[in-house]
């Protein structure tokens, strides 16, 4: 099929790739793997809509397309961004866009509580690899840093407002996962918050999954809060027989212990099959769990540096490069 | 050769009511078009015109009506912006409340040209008494005939209805209207795809404002050629412009485009100079938004030349030593105003209004404000400027909509034009919280005039 369908061929930091017409830029990036792919805090693959929001995903397009060579005059999110034939997008080989994604990640920590040391995600926090990699050691904001009350929105989940970064992908899961509209983003600016409407509980069979989307530690696991860093615990493949969901999870051992239970997320951090509540939350027993083996965990930098595999697979970009 | 195009009935008594706009020449255009004119007709003389979009931006608006796309069998929308919420623009609200005809005549002209037939004007919160006058006159254009269905017996039906937001600045953003018109939280869309395509409903949609919708009246009734031979170059017509600040005569005028600003601050038939005798200090010459002129490049240019009320000669320069026209909210400060404070009040507008939904935006105009809070109490440090610019450089050209960029344009005009005063309040903590910085220092800010 794909030789009766035309390809549009994009350069990216001057590696070459011919992608389908309406793919973004980010997704012809993640093609290509490695370094090009700009990183991307609120577009999530599988959630319709989502993107365009954090800007940390900014790249400059130094040649719109083949028919129409200009460049395009203000950096665009590649996230949401489709392709052109012929198009040329410059990302980590631009200046204009190393400075920008400074800029954005200075932004989004300037109001961030940096309570790394005591937030459960950290270890597996995108913001925390962000800040890592395009972040400075130090802060310009000199102000008192907007805080909110955590709340117990349902029986299994907590919610931490102050760290939250409004990538708006929890809204998106809740709204396309799960059937009735769950919660939302209140106020606007930077008293915007996610809530539900008076503190009302989060209850449907798939709620959990809002926990894995959350790039911070907004969302976390009230099963599994403060019982370990995560960097200690041995993350499993395994699958068990589930009435509503695939049941393929990865579980995450402390010794024998059944710690937590999460989806499984690709390289990007990105889950492509959510698991319900039963697995997440009340399944945590080993006999509950076929293992299938270890997890491998890329990139993030915590936890993949303790990698304790006996052979981790080589690191796979979604297109094979001759 | 002075006209009034919009605002040429406005002293009529009663003008506000179908029968005596009727009497006025009203609905003449909409007879004309419907009777003599195919839809592409009133584009073309649209295009011919070459009016611009006077909701800031000063898009060609017959481009923009080309770029509608028209798939079969799906109706398509137009809008009329009339949540007019930049600080210092006040002319739609002017329009609508005196002659509230002329923007109903003009939807009907412009869904005609563009097949419409349901139209809404979206209309600001706070303007609810204005919605009253246009419910009142929407019932009565409907009971004449101008509007439902087959209208005047040509076979065209529209229907037209207001909607109002709930006060946000950010809903004066297109998309961020059509997602409010459909009932969702005001944020904007990420484009593409551009409302054009996918608009409202997701359907293809054109979005006008107010003053632009209205211009299309005189448009039909005079052709588009006619249009086009007043005003200056690519600035085509009248221009409605909101006069504030220390001036004799602030208020709403009807300018041809091309005159000069001097003419426009110094002569009597306008805002008939400073209030008290003093002297202009700076002018924001198109609403909150746009970057601030100092004195010396309020009335010449950094060229030398006349600057005049239009597009291209406010924006000579670029934002070196020029502005924009953007909605024509003219806002003139005189010697006793202090720049720091203007600053910090615009920033403050743009924190609250600011939507949340990207990132630059969201976080760094509430840092901006509390920069510039700090400054203007006294407390800053010299540093603060140069963060202050750091800070606006990375918001402006990276956010989803334009509010970051006219967060930002203030702020770095300010800096650029008046860091002498920025520095002054660091370095006089004391004095700046009771005087002013003209008072203090006693500069003189002569005005360059032709």
């Amino acid at each position: 099929m794909s030789e009766t369908n035309p390809k549009f061929k994009v350069t990216i930091d001057g590696v070459e790739v011919e992608v389908d017409p309406g793919t973004t830029i980010l997704n012809a990036a993640r093609l290509i793997g490695g370094d090009v792919v700009p990183p991307a805090m609120c577009y999530y693959s599988s959630l319709k809509g989502s993107g365009g929001k954090c800007r940390t995903c900014l790249v400059e397009v130094s040649k719109g397309s083949e028919k129409d060579p200009r460049p395009m005059p203000k950096l665009v999110a590649s996230c949401s961004t489709p392709i052109m034939d012929g198009m040329e997008v410059k990302n980590k080989s631009s200046e204009k866009v190393m400075d920008a994604r400074a800029g954005v990640v200075e932004m989004l920590l300037i109001n961030h509580p940096l309570d790394c040391p005591v937030c459960d995600q950290a270890g597996e926090c995108h913001l925390q690899d962000l800040a890592y990699e395009h972040g400075k050691s130090n802060t310009r904001y000199e102000f008192e840093r907007r805080t909110f009350d955590k709340v117990d929105i349902g029986e299994y989940i907590k919610l931490h407002m102050t760290r939250c970064i409004l990538c708006y992908r929890c809204v998106y899961t809740a709204n396309q996962l799960t059937e009735q509209r769950e919660h939302g983003v209140l106020k606007r600016g930077d008293a915007a918050e996610i809530g539900t409407f008076i503190e009302k509980n989060l209850k449907n069979d798939f709620i959990g999954n809002v926990i894995d989307v959350c790039p911070v530690g907004a969302l976390t696991d009230k099963t599994f809060r403060f019982r370990s860093r995560v960097w200690y615990t041995k993350p499993m493949d395994a699958h068990r027989d589930c009435k509503c969901c695939s049941g393929k999870a990865v579980v995450w051992m402390i010794g024998d212990e059944v710690a937590r239970v999460t989806a499984r997320k690709d390289q990007y951090g990105e889950v492509k099959e959510f698991i319900c509540n039963e697995c997440r939350f009340d399944k945590k027993d080993k006999t509950d769990w076929t293992i299938e083996g270890p997890r491998h965990i890329d990139k993030h930098s915590v936890i993949s540096a303790n990698h304790y595999e006996v052979e981790a697979p080589a690191h796979t970009p979604l297109l094979n490069k001759a | 050769m002075e006209r009034k195009l919009l605002l040429e009935h406005i002293g009529v008594e009663g003008i506000h009511t179908h029968d005596v706009y009727r009497k006025n020449g009203g609905y003449s255009a909409v007879e004309k078009a419907l009777k003599t004119m195919s839809p592409d007709d009133v584009v073309e003389e649209v295009k011919k015109s070459g009016l611009r979009g006077r909701g800031g931006a000063g898009f060609p608006t017959g481009m923009k009506w080309s770029f509608i796309a028209k798939p079969e069998g799906v109706p398509r929308h137009f809008l009329c912006n009339a949540d007019e919420s930049e600080p210092g623009t006040f002319k739609d609200r002017y329009l609508m409340e005196k002659i509230p005809h002329l923007l109903i005549e003009g939807m009907i002209l412009s869904s005609y040209a563009l097949g419409c037939n349901q139209s809404y004007i979206y209309i600001r919160g706070e303007y609810m008494y204005v919605l009253q006058i246009l419910e009142k006159a929407i019932a009565e254009a409907y009971a004449n005939g101008w509007l439902g269905k087959n209208i005047k017996g040509s076979g065209f039906d529209l229907d037209l209805a207001v909607s109002t937001g709930a006060g946000a600045y950010i809903c004066g953003e297109e998309t961020a209207l059509i997602e409010s018109l459909e009932g969702k939280r005001g944020n904007p869309r990420i484009k593409p795809p551009f409302p054009a395509v996918k608009g409202l409903w997701d359907r293809p949609t054109v979005v006008n404002n107010v003053e632009t919708i209205a211009a299309v009246v005189p448009i039909v009734n005079e052709g588009g050629d006619a249009y086009a031979q007043i005003g200056i170059g690519r600035s085509t017509g009248t221009k409605l412009i909101s006069a504030s600040g220390n001036v004799n005569k602030p208020g709403v005028y009807e300018i041809t485009m091309g005159i000069t600003v001097e003419e426009f601050i110094y002569s009597d038939k306008y805002l008939g100079g400073m209030k008290n005798g003093k002297k202009l200090k700076a002018c924001v010459p198109g609403g909150s938004s746009v970057p601030i002129l100092p004195h010396y490049l309020v009335c010449k240019t950094a060229a030398g030349e006349d600057r005049l009320m239009s597009y291209e000669s406010l924006a000579d320069g670029g934002f070196a030593t020029g502005s924009m026209l953007g909605s024509g909210g003219f806002i003139v400060y005189d010697e006793d105003q202090c720049i720091v404070r203007n600053t910090w009040n615009f920033s403050r507008f743009y924190h609250h209004e600011s939507c949340g939904q990207c990132s630059p935006c969201r976080e760094g105009t509430g840092w901006m404000e509390k920069v510039l809070h700090r400054l203007e109490y006294g407390h800053g440090k010299m540093e603060d400027i140069d963060l202050l610019w750091d800070i606006q450089r990375k918001i402006e050209g990276n956010t989803i909509c334009p509010l970051g960029d006219a967060a930002a344009w203030p702020v770095a005009a300010a800096i650029r034009h008046f860091r002498e005063e920025f520095e002054w309040h660091v370095k006089e903590p004391k004095l700046c919280m009771t005087k002013n910085y003209g008072l203090v220092t006693e500069k003189i800010f002569e005005t360059v005039k032709g």
